[in-house]
């Protein structure tokens, strides 16, 4: 879109910033943040509820992988290591992965983007947080109660007969926290489609929205299936009603088919936001507009369509027809395509760029690198008679964990440096930031690639105690975990430091185009003081470096 | 063999393990060929194209390309087809037991794997099969969904309650092979392990002959039918009129109430002596009662292999 000012403002700002009144000045009081309908205020919130549940998440994971380190049992019993690795894939998935980037950047970045004061809908998006924060209450209580044993899968009859813990109150944790993402999920739907600046067509659209518009149709359409599993499961374990168990009448398999139908789409509520992220950084960290805009923004369309078509691929050893097998086999190959469309896109987008290797653009290089491994391994995966061999093996831990950390955290990160600035008006320090996206990826690869050669020779996933001979690849992969909880340790230190000492940031300091940078930071509340005009193409970087270039102002 | 040693890749000790392996090693090829594709070309570009490079041409920079595009599309489209196919063609084999396999009875529970063989000698935990010939798993559990997996012959199969899954393999190799619970199962998953024994054909004869006498499961099966008295109205002659005849039933489809017609399979055997009025066949009331509770698991093999046993009159 065409930036009417933006080459003077990042040059020449017009008052002293100190002064300047925004989001955050704007109010001081516990009640100003408890009650706002700010979006940038509310995402602001999100951020801290989901830090926490990501360190909470990555405290259990710890004990995980130090125990992993021998064959024995020999740092909790295995009721506690059951519980340890539940509670690392339910924070993980429901706590942190799904809201990351929609609730937080997503919250932010949405109504900056199209240009409009707020959401469509004000108040639902701080309902949808008191609502996340009243399922991570539930799920709170469920924990320190004494825990859950089921896997974040809560497979039945396991989940709704057998398991002695916390089942029924995680359950309701995860089945309200659900509402959080529809909420959030229709906000942004009603709000790209009616609050678009004027002048901004559909094809001038970051590809971030398009990556967050087909997000939220997963969010609205999927969620509620999750909530009905979830209730069937609290009827049969309350009530004795028979849906899953056998014994009762029910079927186990129905319960597979319901939680899939969510659980598949969910990974990408989970990638999709990431693949958006990078489709922001990749341009403006090679000065020009991404080869094939309109693929990547359509390609974001068909996986969240296609992902709804093949949830049967996880059930390829657990008695669905052989003929169901083959149809959901066939599917999965088609949601690759346009994985592979965005993959090859990004990296046609480096040619002929000026490129440079800021933060943000590493994370989005690396995402781009790990991203790749993580769907090809889904190739496999995919293949019936392969996956019947790594089926619940450390080689699906490994596939997933490239998809849900390498992909989407590295472009949550990525994310988050790249709008720090604007957040919060700060500038975090640059060799830092650098050295911790280095480690995370080294220590990524380290930690997840020795997953897939213990996956082939047959170590089952979930598994407290082992045979001897896994002990080497699992003693690199907790020594890889090591390096990786550094890297993101790292982060937390210096964005927090930078948010007294940092340098103090531009509007825009990394002179990208997009309407987010056209204003302030951080952003006043009403975030433009007029309603911005839109009157060409996303991403022209070039007419505006060569504007920046003509003006003077453009370092 | 289960030893300590560090390897790559486990052992290929079954019929399937080395066709399995086949399309491994090719989908490695194309995971490594993409990846190195993909890498190569960033790298390429970061540094031909890096800021501090002023010599560069960035003239004319093409904003899209649509035959690009198309190639990009239809190239892994080609290579996942033949992959779908490929996978698809070894999975129909791999749950497609071959006719006269030996079949072993399994039932497993929390936390072990009780195993029957042919000629009623069971054990628990350990399995031993012959070489070079077809085993059958016929397998239920008594609670939750667990699952046999066998490393080195590539098979797995989740176990469930309630309805009989099989599968089926042929040991290459002789030696001890790990036996693994796929499924997460509760506490005690990880130590759901055992051991698959593979010997020599005589060998395993010797084996079995050895330590008590055992009932087979089809004499158990016609054991258990007479004292539950099944066979008041289920007559070896069939000759009652009040039931449908058992012999040659198994396989065979069967025209049910209602008009719809199912194959009588050890499930629907299992279903009709648990809930017989669930599926009645055409021509006759629903007056059997229910077993349900009666049997176990173990007896309900048992009967079904005695009823399987029975010859077409």
């Amino acid at each position: 879109m065409t930036i009417l000012v933006a080459p003077e403002s990042a040059a020449t700002p017009s008052q002293p910033r100190t002064q300047q009144r925004n989001y955050l000045t704007d109010g001081y009081s516990v009640r100003s943040w408890l009650l706002t309908t700010d979006h940038k205020r509310i995402a602001i919130l999100y951020l801290l509820s989901i830090t926490f549940f990501f360190l909470l998440g990555g405290a259990a994971v710890i004990v995980v992988r130090l125990d992993l380190m021998t064959p024995q049992a020999d740092l909790v019993q295995s009721e506690t290591y059951n519980k340890l690795f539940t509670a690392h894939g339910v924070i993980m998935v429901f706590f942190f992965l799904i809201p990351s980037i929609p609730a937080v950047l997503g919250n932010f970045l949405v109504p900056l983007m199209v240009g409009a004061r707020d959401l469509a809908f004000p108040r639902l998006n701080l309902l949808s947080w008191y609502v996340y924060m009243l399922g991570e209450l539930f799920t709170l209580y469920a924990l320190l109660a004494g825990g859950v044993d089921t896997g974040w899968t809560f497979y039945a009859p396991y989940s709704s007969t057998y398991s002695n813990t916390y089942v029924m109150a995680t359950a309701v944790g995860i089945f309200i926290t659900g509402f959080s993402s529809i909420l959030t999920g229709l906000n942004f739907i009603v709000t790209i489609h009616k609050m678009r600046a004027p002048g901004l067509t559909w094809f001038r659209l970051p590809l971030f929205i398009w990556a967050l518009y087909a997000t939220s149709i997963i969010m609205v359409l999927g969620t509620p299936v999750l909530a009905i599993t979830l209730l069937l499961v609290g009827m049969e374990r309350l009530l004795g009603i028979g849906i899953f168990d056998p014994r009762l009448g029910g079927d186990p398999i129905l319960f597979q088919h319901l939680f899939w139908f969510y659980s598949h789409p969910a990974v990408y509520i989970m990638i999709l936001p990431s693949m958006g992220v990078v489709s922001e950084i990749i341009p403006c960290y090679c000065r020009k507009r991404p080869f094939g805009y309109a693929f990547i923004g359509f390609s974001s369309v068909a996986i969240a369509v296609f992902s709804f078509l093949v949830w049967g691929h996880h059930l390829f050893v657990s008695g669905q027809s052989i003929y169901a097998g083959m149809v959901f086999s066939m599917l999965s190959y088609l949601v690759a395509i346009p994985s592979a469309v965005k993959v090859f896109n990004w990296t046609a987008s480096l040619h002929k760029g000026s490129i440079s290797f800021d933060t943000p653009m590493l994370y989005a290089l690396g995402f781009v690198g790990l991203f790749t491994m993580g769907g090809l391994t889904g190739l496999f995966v995919a293949a019936l008679a392969v996956d019947v061999h790594v089926h619940d093996t450390y080689f699906i831990v490994a596939h997933f964990h490239y998809i849900m950390v390498g992909g989407a955290v590295m472009g949550y990160l990525g994310g988050i440096h790249f709008w720090w600035p604007k957040m919060t008006g700060r500038i975090y320090p640059e060799g830092w930031a650098r050295l911790s996206a280095i480690l995370i990826f080294v220590g990524f690869n380290l930690t997840f690639f020795p997953q897939y050669i213990l996956g082939y020779l047959g170590m089952p996933r979930r598994y407290h105690v082992y045979p001897p001979e896994f002990q080497v690849l699992n003693v690199m992969s907790s020594a890889g975990a090591s390096i990786l909880g550094m890297g993101y340790f790292f982060p937390l230190t210096y964005l927090s430091w930078s948010l007294y000492f940092g340098k103090r940031a531009s509007p825009n300091p990394w002179r990208a185009t997009g309407l987010e940078w056209q204003t302030s930071s951080p952003p006043p509340t009403e975030n433009f003081s007029e309603t911005p005009v839109v009157l060409d193409e996303a991403y022209d970087y070039h007419r505006f470096d060569s504007l920046a270039a003509t003006e003077g102002g453009g370092k | 063999m289960i030893d300590d040693g560090f390897r790559l890749l486990p052992e290929q000790a079954s019929t399937l393990a080395p066709h399995v392996d086949l399309l491994y090693y090719f989908l490695l090829g194309v995971a490594l060929f993409f990846t190195v594709l993909i890498t190569v070309l960033i790298i390429y570009f970061s540094i031909k194209y890096r800021r501090g490079n002023t010599r560069v041409d960035r003239s004319s920079r093409p904003g899209h390309s649509t035959l690009l595009e198309i190639i990009w599309m239809v190239v892994p489209l080609i290579f996942s087809m033949g992959i779908f196919g490929w996978g698809a063609t070894l999975y129909f084999s791999e749950y497609r037991p071959p006719a006269g396999a030996m079949e072993i009875r399994t039932v497993a529970k929390q936390w072990m794997w009780k195993f029957q063989h042919p000629n009623g000698h069971r054990e628990i935990n350990t399995l031993h099969i012959p070489l070079g010939q077809p085993i059958k798993m016929i397998m239920i559990s008594e609670d939750v969904i667990h699952s046999l997996y066998v490393p080195a012959f590539r098979v797995k199969r989740d176990v469930l309650p309630g309805s009989y899954s099989s599968c089926w393999f042929e040991a290459t190799r002789t030696g001890d092979f790990h036996l693994f619970c796929a499924e997460y199962c509760g506490t005690n998953h990880s130590r759901m392990i055992g051991r698959v024994i593979v010997m020599e054909p005589a060998e395993y004869e010797d084996w079995l002959g050895g330590g008590s006498a055992k009932e087979t499961p089809v004499a158990a099966g016609q054991r258990l039918f007479e004292e539950l008295r099944c066979v008041t109205c289920h007559r070896p002659d069939g000759a009652t009129g009040r039931c449908p005849p058992l012999a040659g039933l198994l396989g065979r489809e069967v025209k049910l109430t209602g008009g719809a017609t199912i194959i009588a399979d050890e499930n629907y055997l299992r279903e009709s002596i648990l809930r017989p009025a669930a599926k009645v066949v055409e021509g006759f009331q629903p007056l059997m009662p229910s077993y349900d509770g009666q049997v176990d698991e173990e007896q309900l093999i048992q009967l079904i292999s005695y009823i399987k046993s029975l010859a077409k009159p």
